[in-house]
């Protein structure tokens, strides 16, 4: 009995991911109880629009803090609203202009993915310094670019977010096959051992010849490119680009990136987990809400049970 | 880093040390950059009224700073902060004057659950930025469920206490110097906050020596949480009304205030004196760019350029000092 438990703790501890999805399967079952197979089936379906924009920056945020203690990317909620502002102005609304603004997005992402990553180095200050300062100035750059007005996306661009194909959104089968790109590139290519080996010890990967820092900077610009990408979808999602639409991105990047299972300490990603943990909060969410709390009840208790997951897993890590 | 052996028994002169005095001698540079454009286009700001208008928010500010600093000297972050403030501003425009026992009541729980959260961070060896950013949605949504609309009155008191006029010297000034040598006495001097900040500096020593680093950070989370009442009643005493995200930016210009002062994430190192000429240098940045005539939308960028630079500029300077 204890040895068929601990075998099955062993694997649990193996993936920890495990956990999100068995949250997120509680809470939707829940749903089904309160609200009745239709909704529950409907807000399973939009889960994977709303998921979809939460794993996508989750995704960036792993990468980053993968890397190491102390890592992690604040600048995530004013580099939507830069990327999106400047993206959509270049568009203009037209769909001609969607191939240049998605140019124009994705070197936002690649240039404050670099600013970032800069910063920490050559200012040798810890990446929560770094980032939130480079967040100060790119919130007032976005607020110039966006000047307060709520810029409308292109047709296309507005389509292609609130899509179906299959009986998914078409943004869930995009952000899905990114992740799948990527678990892909964690397990099985050269990057991906490199990655795992620098964010467990830095030092002992560096002495091992791996490109200590190539790595690091990578990491910080894909984190960005992929919150650039985020602010065109959300924006494309939501029928335009504001200044403010990144904001509960913050919380919500950190929040999958811990509850999905990915090691805070660094070097054990989880792509999986970030899906499990978007999930369970968006039905965290809904389920609060179908239960009927106002908006100031669903924050405290969602902040609560964010707490209560992180202690939950804080205890696990202890027993390792 | 900041150990236990470090304060300096012998080099005090006075009131600091000399290595305190150069810790500092880079945010007051910066102030004065910050003030001489100031003074320099209106000379009238030199005045008393002037100084006490330029310097009207900075005490919120400063006690934030303060809060934070507390949390930053045990090696953690506070992002919850600014969402705390906002929630004890709208406890004390609505449940403070209509029923005060409930609001004391309130307030004293709220410094509890700060302190149990330090002792959860310790025991468990919890991400503090992801638990304190956690809590500022259950702050953030009390404050909302509390004060749905921005309004309430703060209670006369308060009012009074911001509006005193003490004569000679501004009012904010006063408060401003009173709040940094307190921080400085306990924190860099008595014998309790030195062994505070050795959970930050050095937790081991702290074991070793039969001390508890779960207190410790309690403590601390707690003396947080007391400082971000302080700067919400404040607060709520210059604005007379509260909103629920009255005190949102406050989160982070806390946290680069006591990196302005010279402080840092690693060893516990932190000044609280320096934190306040850093509060006060982010909160006139405003008041800087509307005297140059630049839009207001580039106050945070500023922010942000000022930490830049004196970040750079210290990295700059401990260069050359190796080098000599």
């Amino acid at each position: 009995m204890s040895a068929a438990r601990a075998t099955m703790g062993a694997a649990l501890q193996q993936r920890p991911w495990v956990w999100s999805f068995m949250g997120a399967a509680v809470l939707w079952l829940a749903t089904l109880a309160v609200a009745g197979p239709e909704a529950a089936f409907n807000i399973g379906l939009s889960a994977f629009s709303f998921g979809a924009l939460m794993v996508l920056v989750g995704l960036g945020q792993m990468l980053v803090v993968t890397t190491g203690p102390g890592n992690i990317d604040l600048s995530i909620p004013s580099t939507i609203a830069l990327a999106g502002a400047l993206g959509l102005r270049t568009m203009g609304g037209e769909d001609g202009g969607i191939l240049l603004g998605l140019l124009v997005t994705l070197g936002v992402g690649v240039g404050i993915g670099l600013a970032n990553y800069l910063l920490i180095r050559l200012l040798q200050i810890p990446p929560i310094i770094a980032t939130m300062s480079s967040s100060f100035i790119l919130q007032s750059l976005a607020i110039h670019v966006g000047q307060g007005l709520k810029i409308t996306p292109p047709q296309l661009l507005a389509s292609f977010a609130t899509g179906w194909l299959l009986h998914l959104p078409q943004l869930a089968w995009l952000v899905l096959a990114v992740a799948l790109g990527l678990a892909w590139i964690l397990g099985r290519t050269l990057f991906g051992r490199f990655l795992s080996a620098v964010g467990q010890n830095a030092r002992a990967a560096w002495l091992a010849g791996i490109g200590v820092e190539r790595i690091r900077c990578l990491c910080y610009v894909l984190c960005a490119v992929f919150a650039a990408l985020c602010a065109l979808l959300i924006a494309g999602f939501s029928g335009g680009a504001s200044l403010d639409m990144g904001n509960e991105y913050l919380l919500m990047s950190v929040a999958v990136v811990v509850i999905g299972g990915t090691s805070v300490t660094g070097g054990r990603p989880s792509v999986a987990g970030i899906w499990g943990a978007a999930l369970f909060l968006y039905f965290t969410n809904t389920l609060l809400n179908v239960v009927g709390l106002s908006a100031g009840e669903r924050s405290v208790l969602s902040g609560l049970i964010i707490i209560a997951v992180i202690v939950c897993s804080g205890r696990r890590r202890q027993y390792r | 880093m900041t150990t236990l052996a470090r304060t300096p028994v012998r080099a005090r002169h006075g009131l600091l040390s000399r290595h305190e005095i150069q810790t500092l001698l880079l945010p007051m540079a910066t102030l004065a950059v910050v003030l001489a454009p100031i003074f320099w286009i209106n000379p009238n700001t030199m005045s008393y009224f002037g100084l006490g208008l330029l310097l009207n928010l900075a005490v919120p500010m400063i006690l934030a700073s303060m809060a934070q600093l507390c949390i930053i000297a045990v090696n953690d972050l506070d992002l919850s902060i600014g969402a705390f403030i906002s929630l004890v501003s709208c406890i004390a425009v609505t449940w403070l004057p209509e029923r005060p026992l409930l609001g004391v009541a309130a307030l004293i729980a709220c410094v509890l659950l700060y302190a149990a959260i330090g002792a959860l961070v310790e025991l468990f060896d919890l991400p503090s930025i992801v638990v304190t950013l956690g809590l500022s949605f259950v702050w953030g949504g009390w404050a909302l469920i509390l004060l749905p609309m921005p309004g309430g009155a703060t209670p006369q008191w308060i009012q009074d206490v911001m509006n005193l006029a003490i004569p000679v010297v501004p009012t904010p000034i006063v408060y401003a110097v009173l709040i940094a040598l307190c921080g400085h006495w306990f924190l860099m001097r008595s014998s309790l906050g030195v062994r505070l900040r050795g959970a930050g500096g050095n937790p081991k020593a702290i074991v070793r020596s039969g001390g508890s680093v779960v207190r410790a950070k309690a403590l601390m989370y707690g003396l947080a949480g007391v400082l971000g009442i302080l700067s919400a009643l404040t607060l709520v005493g210059i604005t007379t009304s509260a909103d629920a995200n009255i005190a949102q930016r406050y989160t982070l210009i806390s946290i680069a205030a006591v990196i302005l002062g010279g402080g840092s994430f690693i060893g516990g190192k932190v000044s609280p004196i320096g934190a306040t000429l850093g509060a006060i240098t982010l909160g006139i940045a405003a008041s800087f760019l509307s005297f140059l005539n630049i839009a207001p939308k580039w106050q945070i960028g500023l922010q942000g350029a000022i930490l830049i630079i004196v970040l750079s500029m210290r990295i700059l300077l401990s260069a050359r000092g190796e080098r000599q």
